[in-house]
């Protein structure tokens, strides 16, 4: 293949994954509520955005839980991963093949098997069904982000700054820590990232009166969406794209190339 | 001695959440599907993936997301192998451009395609203006392959991409230079090296797609029931966990036969999707 066609083919794959990116970014500039006319450029979505309140109490919901859930999940997954590298081999398999339970198992499986949980455990449904639910599938991906940085780990520069006469916690956060780092961040960018996107297993974990962003939609999905919903999606959206080119443009990333 | 026994003790919280929110609640479905109202033990559950309406939606299911599986996997090998070739460490911007849109909600970019799709949609205006036959594809199984193959290519171009770029560059030199033609190289080295990718690649998209229910939902109209779409409706419309547990079961039967798959074809995860 040449060169300009290889560059085609990543482009159309690009032009399809964000086409749909595109139209909902349009239509909340779209006057018109239908979704296939277009009634002429608008900003009132964004200013009705602010005041409906149903909308707003969602997205605070998806981000508390999108944060918690990242927090605890990074916390256990971390942990999880400094233990199993003084595990047998045989222990650690078992525990890499129930970590991959959530992984490859169907979501709607999981969700049903968690509500089945909590409802013979007496648990009551709400913010805190769904925080425990996304902790849950969250903990994979930390451990599978922190792994492959575990395993290049040097046990040498640990073993020397105990040598050098370091304690077993300054040790670690001196020394180990530092060398886990990018690997426990991706992790939890990605634990954020999957819980704010889940429906499904939220869909059967959440409690009534509860709502994530997901699960609203997909209750207006019958009545028709609100456009303000376009605009939030779009406001989201822009900031993370706006805040990942930061990242990366920025002087740090440039030196190492 | 003593730093590996305080490690033991460290996996102790992991152990006992995964025992309590992994292992139990699967535990529950198999309870659940394999017992009446009553709770007496009983086959019934299971059994009813045989009646009509079940069985249908059941072959639907298969039929679609073996469709998205192959479409996903025919789009994604090139892409994988292009995106592998490029030199320097592209490894963070590729999973970036993949994952990125998952900031938008899964529900409203599945519903953008209805717009785009539509009778009346984006992309039958573009056509009617070039002059260019309608397409009409909305409600009916094809779109649901395209929501399917949208939605799940990400989990198929990254483990491929992570499996190819493994290879040693010198291994196809090798083969190059001992005189196999671009085709031969690809069909004995590059291919057999990659399989670790291939079949994690097709878990992670089958899978989803064969137990999905919103998709078929907002794609595919409200007459095409896939067998997601009728366990949800147990579970939240008729209340009836125990047949809805009982046909999870029928479905574990294929994650598992997926799991094991991965698990003999990929034993050191080099096709892990990060």
């Amino acid at each position: 293949m040449t060169n300009a066609l290889k560059k085609i083919y990543i482009g159309l794959i690009i032009f399809f994954l964000y086409a749909p990116i595109g139209t909902l970014m349009v239509l909340s500039f779209n006057a018109s509520k239908a979704r296939t006319k277009w009634g002429g450029f608008t900003f009132k979505w964004y200013a009705a955005l602010f005041e409906n309140e149903e909308i707003l109490s969602a997205l605070f919901n998806t981000m508390l839980i999108a944060l918690l859930s990242a927090l605890a999940a990074t916390l256990i997954g971390t942990v999880a991963c400094i233990a199993m590298t003084g595990m047998k081999r045989r222990t650690k398999s078992i525990m890499m093949g129930i970590t991959n339970i959530p992984m490859l198992n169907a979501e709607i499986v999981t969700g049903i098997s968690l509500m089945l949980l909590y409802i013979s455990l007496g648990i009551k449904f709400g913010i805190g069904t769904i925080l425990l639910s996304h902790i849950t599938f969250n903990i994979p991906y930390v451990i599978l982000s922190v792994m492959p940085r575990m395993k290049q780990l040097n046990p040498s520069t640990y073993e020397a700054a105990l040598d050098l006469g370091a304690s077993h916690t300054t040790a670690f956060f001196k020394v180990v820590l530092p060398d886990l780092t990018p690997g426990i961040l991706s992790g939890f960018l990605m634990a954020f990232t999957m819980s704010l996107d889940d429906f499904i297993i939220t869909h059967f974990t959440k409690g009534i009166g509860v709502d994530t962003l997901s699960t609203k939609i997909y209750t207006e999905v019958k009545k028709g969406i609100k456009p303000e919903m376009y605009a939030l999606s779009t406001i989201i959206f822009v900031t993370v794209l706006a805040l990942l080119l930061l990242v990366n443009l920025s002087p740090e990333k440039k030196e190492q190339k | 001695m003593t730093s590996n026994n305080k490690k033991k003790w460290l996996s102790a919280p992991y152990a006992l959440w995964s025992a309590v929110f992994i292992i139990i609640p699967l535990c529950m479905i198999f309870y659940y599907g394999l017992t009446d109202k009553t709770g007496a033990f009983t086959l019934d559950n299971i059994v009813a993936i045989t009646t009509v309406g079940h069985a249908k939606a059941l072959r639907l299911s298969i039929l679609l997301s073996l469709a998205c599986t192959l479409v996903c996997f025919l789009l994604a090998y090139p892409l994988a192998m292009i995106l592998a070739n490029k030199k320097g460490n592209k490894h963070q911007f590729i999973i970036l451009v993949f994952i990125l849109p998952m900031w938008m909600n899964f529900l409203l970019r599945t519903l953008a395609w209805q717009t785009l799709l539509e009778k009346n949609g984006v992309i039958n205006n573009v056509l009617t203006f070039l002059g260019i036959p309608n397409i009409k594809i909305i409600n009916t199984p094809a779109a649901i392959v395209l929501g399917m193959v949208y939605n799940f290519l990400p989990f198929m171009v990254l483990p491929l991409y992570n499996a190819l770029s493994k290879i040693d560059e010198n291994v196809i030199n090798a083969a190059r230079d001992l005189g196999a033609g671009a085709v031969y190289t690809f069909i004995r080295i590059t291919l057999p090296l990659s399989v670790p990718g291939i079949i994690s690649g097709i878990t992670m998209v089958f899978v989803p797609a064969l137990t999905t229910f919103v998709i078929s939902a907002l794609l595919g109209g409200s007459k095409l029931l896939l067998i997601g779409d009728v366990i949800e409706q147990e579970f939240t419309r008729a209340s009836n966990w125990h047949l809805g547990s009982g046909l999870s079961i029928v479905l574990m039967v294929f994650i598992l036969f997926n799991m094991i798959l991965s698990a003999v074809f990929d034993k050191d995860g080099e096709g892990s999707m990060l």
